[in-house]
């Protein structure tokens, strides 16, 4: 299972440039609305074109503008779930699963169909229509659909941005169980950071149509190298930052200097400090601090402070922790280990 | 009674109703994937027939097909004239039927969510079979009111055919050309008839529209 996409698209104002090698099982396109996501999945489906590049899956060239090979969709066996599922409004439910299988003999066809819907519990649905499902049964269906047709790799748009919070959260470990029991390789686009770090092994940061950092998931949200992948896996407290030495750093609109646990790269241009990460007892970047507003949470408090030499123009920083550790009132210092202080680049 | 010019109109309307479905969603296909300059002359192009006098699209007819007209001698070799002939009916009603087909497809296409003709591609499905198996039904709505109009429009056709193919008892004579010329000879009961046939026909098209235009069972509106 390989995947490797380098390709460049210019769409109106919008340049995409996007570069990818992944043999992970799931991984994740993560960027703000607008970055290239979307585009980069209608690129490796075949229904958008690049203008330059190369993709090739499993060894199969699936498009190459040097040597002038572009597989049409039809050919390319890659499976595609559509934002809004995309589902034929006029065919009933199992028509839709029948059109993935269409090109197997009769049998063979509705053995596929049978199986796809008891693999999503569709029974009972099949002769509804698309507009009579609810969300979670039209995603199922729209899975149901894909799979039928035995693609070689799966690209999954947005899957849960049609439905309701409630139900993403519960549909979520469903559709990370499915896509092991299918067990395709599958990429996954979305701007969520939690959906991002639950479904997937290995992401891809995207930012105004560049692949900003690439790598495992858990080793982007710990060092994301980037103001945007910072911003995108969450990190509230972001500021320009200047290099001072091997391991400090100065932060001119906090009024502080940090310590850090790794050299400082030469390109430093921005330092990041993740809201659950400060404490009061941590000896370390130890600095004076002014509360400035407090927020609850269903589960958490976010209490916001000031450092006492910040840049008046410059915004609260934001401190997270569980209820039951809120403090009875804001200490006088907070602290940060050197090696939570995230070191941002330009890419 | 002479049923001539209620058959004559009836084959005119329906073989016109049957070219215009086809060539105005082949046109309306291919005009709403150009870009948009070429698309807007294409547009204006196709729709002129509808805005134009009859009289005027008689004459361009006339001026295309005529006996001595080029065009109109080379067709004569496979003895194929559309000059005071049935089939010469079909072509002008065809030609000015054909902009509400066209258009009124283009703006179901338009609306067409494209989503589902690229998920019928990443299944591997033809071409062929999303156009007639998933666009097709999708805008049948708006496709079957371009056919009803362009059949009512085929139907009621008279300032072009008159032209072309004037009016001959028995062999080119439509309910519209009928009615006319009994009208000019003071045969007010026949006339009347004729209306009365005209109307009744146009009224059960438009009511087997409204009957097929309901929601099918059970889909929410």
């Amino acid at each position: 299972m390989s995947l490797s996409v380098d390709i460049e698209k210019k769409l109106g104002g919008f340049s995409l440039r996007v570069q990818l090698d992944t043999d992970d099982a799931i991984t994740g396109l993560l960027g703000a609305s607008g970055c290239g996501k979307s585009l980069t999945l209608q690129c490796i489906a075949g229904i958008q074109r690049p203008d330059r590049g190369r993709i090739v899956l499993d060894g199969t060239v699936l498009f190459d503008s040097e040597h002038r090979i572009d597989l049409p969709p039809q050919q390319r066996r890659v499976g595609f779930l559509f934002q809004q599922y995309a589902l034929f409004p006029t065919m009933t439910v199992v028509q839709n699963i029948r059109c993935g299988a269409h090109a197997l003999p009769k049998a063979e066809r509705e053995a596929v169909t049978r199986e796809m819907i008891a693999l999503l519990h569709l029974e009972g649905l099949e002769s509804l229509r698309p507009a009579q499902l609810s969300g979670g049964q039209a995603q199922r269906v729209a899975l149901a659909r894909m799979l039928a047709a035995r693609p070689r790799l799966l690209l999954l748009d947005e899957p849960f941005s049609a439905l309701d919070a409630h139900l993403r959260d519960q549909l979520q470990p469903q559709l990370r169980t499915l896509l092991q029991q299918v067990g395709r390789q599958t990429v996954l686009v979305t701007h969520s950071r939690d959906e991002a770090y639950r479904l997937c092994s290995r992401l891809c940061i995207l930012e105004g149509g560049t692949a900003v950092r690439t790598g495992p998931t858990k080793a982007v949200f710990a060092d994301p190298q980037s103001v945007a992948a910072a911003r995108l896996t969450g990190c509230k407290n972001l500021a320009e930052a200047r290099r001072l030495d091997e391991n400090t750093v100065e932060v001119p609109a906090w009024g502080i200097r940090l310590q850090t646990a790794v050299p400082v790269p030469e390109t430093l241009c921005a330092v990041g400090l993740r809201a659950h990460y400060f404490h009061p007892r941590t000896a370390a970047n130890r600095f004076a601090v002014q509360p400035a507003g407090s927020m609850e949470e269903p589960f958490e408090w976010c209490l916001l402070f000031r450092y006492a030499g910040q840049n008046p123009g410059s915004d609260a920083l934001w401190w997270r922790m569980p209820k039951e550790k809120k403090p009875a009132q804001m200490p006088a210092e907070l602290g940060i280990a050197p090696q939570n202080v995230l070191l941002l680049t330009r890419p | 009674m002479d049923w001539f010019p209620l058959f004559n109109s009836l084959r005119i309307a329906l073989l016109a109703t049957g070219l215009v479905f086809f060539l105005g969603i082949g046109a309306a296909y291919y005009a709403a994937r150009l870009p948009r300059l070429a698309k807007g002359l294409l547009d204006a192009l196709l729709t002129l027939p509808m805005v134009l006098p009859p009289t005027v699209v008689g004459y361009l007819l006339l001026l295309l097909f005529g006996n001595r007209r080029p065009l109109g001698q080379l067709l004569a070799q496979w003895d194929v004239r559309f000059v005071m002939t049935w089939y010469g009916g079909v072509l002008a009603a065809t030609v000015v039927a054909f902009p509400l087909m066209y258009r009124t497809a283009r703006g179901a296409f338009e609306s067409f969510d494209v989503t589902l003709a690229q998920a019928g591609q990443t299944l591997g499905l033809s071409d062929t079979f999303v156009f007639w198996r998933v666009r097709m039904p999708a805008c049948r709505q708006g496709i079957l009111a371009g056919v009803v109009l362009a059949f009512a429009r085929a139907l009621g056709e008279y300032g072009a055919t008159s032209m072309l193919i004037g009016y001959t008892p028995g062999r080119t004579a439509t309910i519209s050309t009928t009615v006319y010329q009994l009208w000019r000879t003071g045969d007010d009961t026949g006339a009347l008839f004729w209306v009365g046939v005209n109307l009744a026909i146009s009224a059960a098209v438009l009511l087997t529209v409204n009957l097929l235009e309901r929601p099918a069972k059970g889909g929410r509106p």
